[in-house]
């Protein structure tokens, strides 16, 4: 039975790995490297890895941080921030990287979804979504606008027809991450997971709220995901990736359980 | 020294990352005289099958390939580099492929909505027989796959491990002779896919 993946999060800043909440106050947590070496060996599924300033500087992602991240550790992982045009693509698969996400420029700009699609494959293609509550339901049916540059931009999409629309451009993935729930630990948004991945054939990947076991066996059951994204529970300390597996394994959810 | 063919199918780099962690050296290579001249081969990929045999000739990679299994070294495929050993591949409109494996590589369709495409992720392996690439592996050991086609090969005694998703049972892993492939990608399933890639960097197939 395919299991689902616990993928920690890692946003970096400046070559050091960081952690805000609501995309404000960021905290440093330490070194990329050392970091993913850790969770890899610590029984993680996936790792992905955010150059969060790169699109804000509109700078092309740190590609010697991607490189040394790829030699470090043997499981799959993205990367994302700043990734605007098919050369960023290779440069980022070239470096070891399995996965690409695109946010914003994809927001800017839809041909770049189907451009790295058809050059790299729908597998190599991840999009990240940040959508926001309203309470708008003419102009957003699902009740999701979808946001861009950290929350910093509303740009008029509804959540669920622009992940429908990224699926027909040709991405292999979805990363739904709720800007309501980001860094609070308060639990994912299990509504919009759910609606996002079960009006979708791709993979969902949830983002933003994970605090505790219960939360990820909750997005895994009520949340529909396939996969789900921690940051904060395990950056503090507070879990290990070994301790939220045994209880999901505990709550029924296929999990890997050796590595 | 590992050879792992480029034939402009993906995720190269994971692959020699992953030979580099084990100490075993290896190179890079779309030249068909350097394939030739290979003492083992690597043939990895990522990707679509049409595109994947496109390149494959216009590299003039088909014949030192088939050259090279036909001689004996030993030789691994993974995930496209396994699809592409097959008659043909549904994905593209039915894709003629290499015809090394009697058989057809499928499109996932399951019954259930919910049941994502691409497989995408880690599952399960069930072993069905020995091999020396898979010593000290254990069966419903978890490898890791991305993939919407599967490998269906008419044989049933090429297969060495089988995967269930939708709906399908499939080979996850088939050899004969000196050749040996995975639909799952090894370089990228933590320390037992890097088992796999040390068994296959010492294996010597008699035949």
């Amino acid at each position: 039975m395919l299991t689902k993946r616990i993928i920690p999060c890692l946003d970096v800043r400046n070559k050091v790995v960081t952690k805000g909440v609501k995309f404000q106050n960021n905290v440093d947590l330490g070194d990329p490297v050392e970091m993913a070496v850790a969770y890899s060996d610590g029984g993680c599924d996936e790792l992905v890895f955010y150059d969060i300033t790169a699109s804000a500087e509109g700078r092309p992602i740190d590609i010697q941080m991607v490189g040394e991240v790829a030699q470090a550790i043997r499981i799959p992982f993205a990367v994302g921030g700043g990734i605007a045009s098919l050369e960023d693509m290779q440069r980022v698969l070239l470096a070891g990287a399995e996965k690409v996400s695109v946010n914003s420029l994809a927001v800017k700009k839809p041909a770049l979804i189907a451009e790295g699609s058809r050059a790299f494959g729908s597998q190599f293609m991840v999009l990240g979504m940040d959508p926001v509550k309203t309470d708008d339901p003419a102009c957003f049916p699902s009740g999701y606008e979808i946001t861009v540059r950290g929350f910093r931009e509303r740009t008029g999409l509804d959540a669920l027809e622009w992940a429908k629309r990224a699926e027909d451009l040709g991405v292999g993935e979805i990363v739904v991450n709720s800007v309501d729930a980001d860094g609070t630990r308060n639990g994912f948004e299990l509504e919009l997971t759910a609606l996002i991945s079960g009006n979708v054939s791709i993979p969902v990947v949830a983002s933003g709220g994970a605090g505790t076991p219960q939360h990820l066996v909750e997005v895994f059951t009520t949340g529909r995901a396939d996969a789900a994204i921690i940051a904060s529970m395990v950056h503090t300390g507070e879990y290990t990736i070994g301790a939220i597996k045994a209880d999901l394994v505990e709550a029924g959810i296929p999990t890997r359980e050796k590595w | 020294m590992i050879t792992i063919i480029d034939y402009k199918a993906g995720n190269l780099t994971s692959v020699k990352l992953a030979f580099k962690a084990l100490g075993v050296a290896a190179t890079i290579t779309d030249r068909p005289e350097e394939v030739l001249a290979a003492e083992r081969i690597v043939f990895p990929g990522v990707g679509a099958a049409r595109a994947s045999m496109d390149n494959l000739h216009r590299l003039q990679l088909m014949e030192p390939i088939r050259a090279k299994i036909a001689e004996g070294v030993p030789f691994l495929g993974i995930c496209v580099g396994m699809q592409v050993l097959f008659d043909y591949s549904e994905e593209n409109d039915n894709t003629p492929c290499i015809g090394l494996v009697p058989g057809a590589v499928k499109r996932f369709r399951p019954t259930d909505r919910s049941c994502k495409i691409p497989h995408m992720g880690w599952n399960r392996v069930n072993l069905r027989a020995e091999h020396p690439v898979l010593a000290g592996i254990e069966t419903a050991s978890e490898f890791y796959f991305v993939h919407s086609y599967y490998p269906a090969p008419a044989d049933e005694s090429y297969i060495y491990g089988q995967t269930g998703y939708a709906d399908a049972n499939f080979a996850a892993m088939i050899g004969r002779d000196n050749f040996f492939a995975t639909q799952f990608h090894p370089e990228k399933s933590g320390r037992i896919g890097l088992k796999l890639l040390e068994n296959f960097s010492q294996w010597e197939p008699r035949c």
